[in-house]
């Protein structure tokens, strides 16, 4: 097992850290101010050049064999495969896998068991391979580690360097793992867009993509590519959005000034990290909030005054995601209002102005570029929630600006194109790809342009 | 009725001895912040048309008296004020008072420049609107012509008044922050260390102004320079731990102080 090798590993580290130090200690017989680097410098160095050329070995092989197994399983069965297309291939060597090492099976036969047999003793080799390339590293890297271990040794140096290296490989991480989601996106929108013609996703007002394969003019596995028009998904998002902003953003606001310029240092101990308790919620929960107490709530408001509201009504769910959104305005609009000096509100005020006349006149209009901003990142937020219409948006897409009329958001198509049984290249699962590009395309803008609004005003006061 | 006999007496004095009247009065002030007492009954005489200097080392309690004077410790949740404090005789802490009203009668110019985020024109507009002193844009356009000048501003920024008023150096916006106390036509004006953030010319350029506004207003002043005390003031007050040590013609202050913290104060031997 893998598993035990890196136990085994970190066990070595941890005693390599304890033998550096003790060397570095004995060779200037405890005086330790005559050493460059701490002792625990030394110990560290020890323990990173044992274990972290051995780790990385570890991960590599981690990452490369099943390629290198799958592929040797491949040219091994090459003859029984012959007859084979790409994706049955596929599904071969995964039922290999899964017989050899525990799965769901699809169904097997004799070249498959045989394939799984070959599969078991190709991966206990490859084992004792990296088993024994990790501890001839970990031996190789103490060895080499613990003849250096001096006092003029500037292990510190070394220390740091790696650690560095360490934190630039991290951060590399996270930016190659946003990297391929996009480009991942931007592929998979590209195949779908050679199906359907961009200006007709972009344009159209007509959605339904569940009838995608059947009814009229679809004959051959042609796509109806009049039916993927974006059109109305858009404007239930913007719809849900705006009433969302319409709660949120007054309500928010007020909270912020309330709390930052009103409020006592008492009621401002508790009513911010309630507020902030309200952004802790799960969205799911605000979901069946939503969908069981809100909804039913404006059908039974519309019904005695004569509207007819539906079950699944934009404003239901608006008004939850604006409910929803409130602690992050206000705690955004706050922490801008903050930063509004007091020497400000002291002017104002030693002109004989009132308190709601600073705030009109000298507060807000100094923090209002903050505060354009932070309504924008609840935007981006509001655009990008998904459980809240998942669970009380409708499903249809009605193209109407009516409140009271269920709509559809891109958010909740996606999902829906997404769960179930879907062959995973048809036009339709693609078409989430293209719609999930067009969401990022518009939050990453919101946020650039909010991002920008704050770094201008940030520059104003420092 | 019997304070108004006292005032009218104090005024006869006055006249007797050639003193200007008094226009502020404080007695037996005392401020707590919290637990902490800041003031301790003290008794002092703010003169018309005089600037009052108040002075000593850091945390003396003297900026604390001057904010008790247009109540701007009401912004402080902790401060707590005790005693009476007068203005033409009535009391600014009784709770009859506006004390909206009486900080525009009672203007204050701050330590650091604090010019609004707005156009010039704007910021010293900015009193005038709020207490609806002007009739007409054309009204307005006057007050804030007048006040830019009483401030010796108006040549400098007439061609940019439409421009932010964060835009222009650190004496400049002083002078901007004094018209804009201005324009409400006070009849006191509040100086809290006005020139400690501004260099010796843009300083130079204050005091002159100062002086020339004693004309029309009465104007106490917190500074920390001996030598701006001496050079702007008339009278001068010395605060020490909370407690008001010394008061008297600023003359006589810094020639023959009585008491002999003064003179150590003035002459640097502490503080």
């Amino acid at each position: 097992m893998v598993g035990y090798l890196v136990l085994l590993l970190l066990a070595l580290a941890a005693a390599a850290w304890w033998l550096g130090r003790s060397r570095a200690v004995a060779s200037v017989n405890g005086e330790v101010a005559r050493l460059h680097s701490l002792p625990g410098q030394h110990g560290m160095f020890l323990a990173l050049f044992t274990a972290g050329p051995a780790l990385l070995a570890v991960i590599i092989w981690a990452m490369a064999t099943p390629g290198i197994e799958s592929s040797i399983i491949a040219n091994r069965f090459a003859a029984e495969l012959s007859g084979m297309g790409v994706p049955q291939v596929e599904a071969f060597i995964r039922d290999a896998r899964a017989i050899a090492f525990g799965g769901v099976v699809g169904f097997t036969d004799a070249t498959k068991e045989a394939a799984a047999a070959a599969y078991r003793s190709i991966h206990a080799t490859s084992l004792w391979i990296i088993w024994i390339v990790a501890l001839a590293l970990a031996a190789a890297g103490f060895f080499w580690a613990y003849g250096r271990i001096a006092p003029a040794y500037r292990a510190r140096h070394v220390v740091e360097r790696i650690l560095r290296a360490f934190l630039i490989l991290c951060s590399v991480v996270a930016i190659l793992t946003t990297i391929g989601i996009v480009l991942s996106l931007i592929f998979e929108s590209l195949r779908f867009f050679q199906q359907v013609p961009f200006y007709k996703f972009l344009f159209g007002t007509h959605w339904s993509p569940q009838s995608a394969f059947t009814g009229a003019g679809t004959e051959a596995g042609a796509v109806n590519e009049d039916i993927f028009g974006a059109v109305p998904l858009f404007a239930g998002t913007l719809l849900i959005t705006f009433i969302a902003m319409l709660v949120a953003a007054p309500i928010g606001l007020m909270a912020a000034i309330y709390l930052s310029d009103y409020a006592s240092k008492s009621v401002r101990a508790v009513a911010k990290p309630v507020l902030e308790i309200l952004a802790g919620i799960p969205t799911v929960v605000y979901g069946f909030f939503a969908a069981l107490t809100v909804a039913p709530f404006f059908r039974g408001m519309g019904e005695s005054l004569g509207l007819d509201v539906a079950s699944e009504s934009a404003l239901a769910a608006g008004v939850v995601m604006g409910i929803m959104i409130i602690p992050f305005v206000s705690s955004l609009s706050d922490d801008v209002i903050n930063a509004v000096p007091q020497s400000l509100r002291d002017g104002s005020a030693g002109l004989g102005a009132t308190k709601s006349e600073t705030i009109r006149k000298v507060v807000l209009p100094a923090a209002l570029p903050g505060i354009v901003s932070a309504m924008l990142l609840a935007v981006s937020r509001a655009i990008g929630e998904t459980m809240i219409v998942v669970m009380a948006a409708g499903l249809a897409a009605n193209l109407t600006a009516n409140p009271l009329e269920a709509v559809t958001t891109v958010t909740v198509q996606i999902v829906t194109l997404l769960v179930g049984d879907q062959e995973f290249d048809s036009a339709k699962t693609l078409a989430a790809f293209a719609l999930g590009l067009v969401l990022f395309c518009i939050t990453l803008a919101l946020n650039i342009v909010a991002l920008r609004v704050v770094q201008k005003y940030r520059e104003q006061y420092d | 009725m019997n304070i108004m006999t006292e005032a009218g007496v104090e005024q006869k004095l006055a006249q007797r001895t050639n003193e200007p009247p008094i226009k502020m009065k404080g007695e037996k002030v005392n401020v707590h912040y919290g637990e902490k007492r800041a003031l301790f009954d003290v008794d002092l005489d703010v003169r018309e048309n005089q600037v009052t200097a108040l002075i000593g080392p850091s945390g003396c309690g003297k900026s604390t008296f001057l904010r008790c004077l247009n109540r701007m410790n009401d912004t402080i949740d902790i401060a707590r004020v005790s005693g009476k404090i007068t203005l033409d005789g009535e009391d600014v802490y009784d709770p009859k008072i506006d004390v909206v009203e009486l900080r525009a009668r009672v203007g204050m110019v701050f330590q650091k420049p604090n010019p609004f985020p707005k156009s010039i024109y704007e910021n010293v507009a900015y009193g005038p609107r709020i207490h609806g002193l002007a009739k007409s844009k054309a009204d307005l356009d006057g007050i804030v012509e007048s006040s830019l000048k009483k401030a010796g501003l108006f040549n400098e920024v007439k061609d940019r008044l439409l421009e932010s008023g964060t835009g222009l150096s650190g004496g400049q916006q002083q002078r901007l922050c004094i018209a804009r106390a201005i324009a409400v036509s006070p009849e006191v004006i509040l100086m809290d260390e006005p020139c400690s953030a501004l260099d010796p010319i843009a300083t130079a350029r204050v005091e002159e102004l100062i002086d020339e506004l004693r004309e029309n207003y009465t104007i106490v002043i917190v500074t920390h320079s001996m030598q701006q005390a001496a050079r702007v003031s008339q009278r001068t007050a010395m605060f020490h731990l909370g407690y008001l040590v010394e008061e008297g013609a600023t003359e006589k202050m810094f020639t023959n102080p009585d008491d002999k913290r003064t003179q150590d104060y003035i002459t640097g031997r502490f503080g």
